[in-house]
């Protein structure tokens, strides 16, 4: 990737044209993002294809109040035009509804974050009225959950519409848990950054942290020593087992089976106490830095392994149980089908485009550490679009990260190497991107650098790709099957709402 | 196999804390200490380390470490051991937002410690033997929901405490606050609170609800929920592991001291905890 900008458009309507050719085409929307500089707002488009990451701009001048909204060509882009909207007050015209997501704000002409603008804002409290809540009209209702659920959950509020006969329409109101998280990346060193990264959605700490020293790594030009990049690959994939776990254990709850919950849960405690011995921390924090890792495991190779057999052993055994278990494979069958032609046109990331027979997986397009070296099993096609299929997905991928852990430890043991952790990292100015998968589908880090600290940061989740998509799933008994859809899912609302 | 055989598998896995201690809630590295010595010139900015402004020199020349403010990066014990060790052991809730603040100050106020402990105990006397829990997610990364559900875990398996969450706010006797107190969930939080029975007990979970952690300063939190809503228990942690989070939870309840150690009288936990005089918040 090269540090500026590959391709410029004159104007939004050819940033809008270009990108939705390029979409027919069959290359992967993979986000689009704003950020102030001195000259302008520049407006990103991120398109994946052959084995990369393109970002595509459009310089738009510094009196710019609104732009030629992409959501009418790419319908994939309609929460990141809001997000815009919200955070630079750029309206895009033509959005087919521009209500605000992230910050829906009482005054409007009030000084907005506006990312890579210098300086942090004022306090902006949300104000929950500027969103309408109460969709009006004869034989209208709204049924609202949230934003407090009913249980230990992220807070988010979902609204259901529903227009008498017609099938129910959802709103996802996120801005409870807007954090403020790209203005507080300015202004810091890489190396307090990745500690933040870690926290923009922290059941995925690690691949966060991965797609931001990547990009750092990218502008440095740093090669990460290989046994770094095995602890790395190590802690990546025993997030993605933990949150497939966790995945389980809340369609188990759902379904009502207390045996397979408290099973479930006992083995993801298991895996956070096996990251907690290797590392400290339970979530994998503080493994990564810019140029490698911290530390080397603090379990010895032979230890992981033997942990490793009793966990997939019993972890398999009880998936095997689950998935024969009738009367909750009914709850799944059928529930949320995300249709094939959707899930390839959005660019749907991680096991809910996999399930749905769309495979963007960062590790097999671009791969990074030591995936490349890696065997990976290939995973059986899956195309329900279900939840069946998503938690099989999930199964399947389990099943790929024990077989990479044991690659990755087994290579650890044979070839420990001198105990350098981390390559030195002198980054360079310019603009780069990163990328991780993480166990919720490809995370994608744009960030800018100068004179040593981040100017601009946009960590662009998996989640916030995907939540979108809850509108489009529901065709049966919406409040009965939300639940068994929402866990299906296995998105975090921190990462979508940053 | 059917799924009650399933669960006999194993047998009992359950912890049995806080009746016996548990060796991995006492390996735990659930805190940072500062190695007490005399300073010497050559300590030079040892504070400069530190990402979240944890670590502050007072006016007596003595470096203190707020784990209010702490994320447990490891970053200040790899730079400085003999400034710095790692903490082991997970009971590292306090009453009060001072005494989170390490080495203890002289100016420690005993008095005003006391005060809280009795006014906490007359407000949780009715409800010792079966507690409600509320949570509410006042902006978390997400992972501090995922070890305040682990407690029902059969590992942790809370119940057995007697202590039980619950989706209504009528029904719950303690609120659990977790996140660093987004704008957006002020008004929800306080609903909440408001329709919950008096007197309430509240639980800030984890260094962001206590600071804001990383995410601090931010045009879109408050820093931590003590600016929301007044705190009695302050558990640190970036998350707070489940056995530090079951601390807070039965510190609240007076059913465990302070302190490092289980079984301390009031009079020894006061003495061995730690405080300092650095409070925190804009408030
Ligand atoms: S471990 Fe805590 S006190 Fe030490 S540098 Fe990290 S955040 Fe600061």
């Amino acid at each position: 990737m090269s540090a500026e900008p590959v391709t410029g458009a004159a104007t939004a309507e050819t940033l809008r044209d270009e990108v939705a050719a390029r979409v027919r085409d069959g290359q992967r929307f993979a986000g689009l993002s704003a950020g102030l500089t001195p000259d302008g707002v520049d407006l990103t488009a991120l398109l994946a294809h052959d084995g990369t990451v393109e970002p595509l701009d459009v310089r738009l001048p510094p009196m710019a109040t609104r732009f030629a909204s992409l959501t009418p060509l790419v319908p994939a882009a309609f929460w990141y035009e809001r997000a815009i909207r919200d955070l630079f007050g750029l309206e895009p015209y033509g959005h087919p509804r521009p209500d605000p997501l992230l910050l829906p704000l009482e005054d409007p002409s009030a000084p907005l974050p506006r990312p890579g603008k210098p300086g942090m804002p004022d306090d902006l409290p949300p104000d929950e009225f500027a969103l309408p809540r109460v969709v009006t009209g004869p034989g209208l209702f709204t049924i609202p959950h949230g934003p407090v659920r009913s249980g230990v959950f992220e807070s988010v509020e979902y609204l259901v519409e529903t227009p008498g006969e017609d099938i129910p329409r959802l709103q996802i109101r996120l801005f409870g848990k807007h954090r403020g998280i790209e203005k507080r990346f300015e202004g810091m060193t890489p190396y307090d950054a990745v500690l933040l990264a870690e926290r923009v959605e922290g059941i995925a700490s690690v691949a966060h942290a991965l797609a931001f020293a990547h990009a750092v790594e990218r502008l440095a030009g740093a090669a990460v020593p290989r046994p770094a990049a095995l602890v790395r690959v190590l802690h990546a994939e025993l997030e993605r087992v933990a949150n497939h776990l966790d995945v389980a254990l809340k369609l188990s709850d759902a379904a009502g089976l207390a045996v397979a919950t408290a099973r479930f849960g006992t083995h993801k405690e298991r895996v956070l106490r096996l990251v907690g011995a290797l590392c400290g921390s339970r979530f994998g924090r503080g493994v990564v830095v810019p140029g490698g890792v911290t530390a080397m495991p603090r379990l010895a190779p032979i230890e992981i392994l033997d942990r490793l057999d009793r966990l997939q052993a019993a972890v398999e055994g009880d998936a095997r149980a689950l998935m024969a278990t009738p009367s909750f494979l009914d709850r799944l069958r059928g529930t949320g089908r995300l249709d094939g032609a959707l899930a390839r046109s959005h660019g749907a990331l991680g096991p809910v485009g996999r399930a749905s027979g769309f495979h963007a997986d960062a590790r097999v397009e671009r791969p990074y550490d030591a995936y490349p070296h890696l065997a990976m099993t290939p995973l059986p096609p899956r195309a329900a679009g279900d939840a069946m299929d998503r938690l099989k997905v999930r199964w399947d991928e389990v099943g790929q990260s024990f077989h990479l852990i044991r690659q990755v430890v087994q290579e650890l043991r044979e070839s420990p190497g001198d105990g350098t952790c981390a390559a030195p990292v002198h980054v360079e100015d310019g603009r780069a991107l990163g990328w991780a998968e993480a166990p919720q589908g490809e995370v994608l880090y744009l960030l800018r650098v100068r004179q040593g600290r981040v100017t601009r940061c946009d960590p662009r989740s998996a989640s916030f790709h995907n939540l979108v998509l809850l509108h489009e799933v529901f065709n049966g008994d919406i409040l009965t099957d939300f639940p068994f859809i929402e866990a299906s899912f296995g998105l975090s609302v921190a990462g979508a709402a940053r | 196999m059917p799924w009650v055989l399933r669960g006999l598998r194993e047998g009992v896995v359950t912890t049995r804390y806080p009746a016996r201690p548990d060796p991995e809630a006492d390996a735990w590295p659930g805190g940072i200490d500062v190695v007490e010595r005399e300073s010497t010139a050559s300590d030079g900015e040892p504070e400069n380390v530190c990402p979240t402004a944890a670590i502050s020199r007072g006016d007596d020349g003595r470096l203190r470490l707020d784990r209010g403010r702490c994320v447990l990066c490891g970053r200040c014990v790899q730079a400085r051991p003999d400034l710095f060790s790692v903490h082991r052991g997970t009971e590292t809730a306090r009453l009060s937002r001072r005494t989170l603040v390490v080495p203890e100050s002289p100016d420690d106020d005993d008095e005003e410690l006391g005060r809280l402990r009795e006014d906490l105990g007359r407000r949780v006397r009715a409800l010792r033997r079966s507690v409600h829990i509320r949570h509410v997610d006042a902006g978390s990364d997400g992972s501090d929901e995922w070890e305040v559900l682990a407690l029902g875990n059969p590992v942790y398996d809370i119940h057995r405490l007697g202590i039980f969450f619950t989706a209504s706010p009528r029904h719950a006797d303690v609120l659990l606050v977790t996140g660093a107190g987004s704008l957006g969930m002020a008004e929800p939080l306080a609903r909440t609170r408001e329709a919950m029975p008096q007197p309430t007990v509240v639980i800030a979970a984890g260094t962001d609800a206590i600071s804001g952690g990383l995410v601090s300063p931010s045009y879109a939190t408050a820093d931590g929920v003590g600016r929301m809503l007044p705190v009695d228990v302050w558990v640190p942690g970036s998350p707070p592991s489940p056995f530090s989070l079951l601390h807070g939870i039965l510190l609240a309840l007076g059913r465990i001291g302070e302190g490092d150690r289980r079984g301390r009288t009031d009079e020894a936990d006061r003495r061995g905890r730690t405080g300092g005089g650095r409070q925190e918040g804009r408030a």
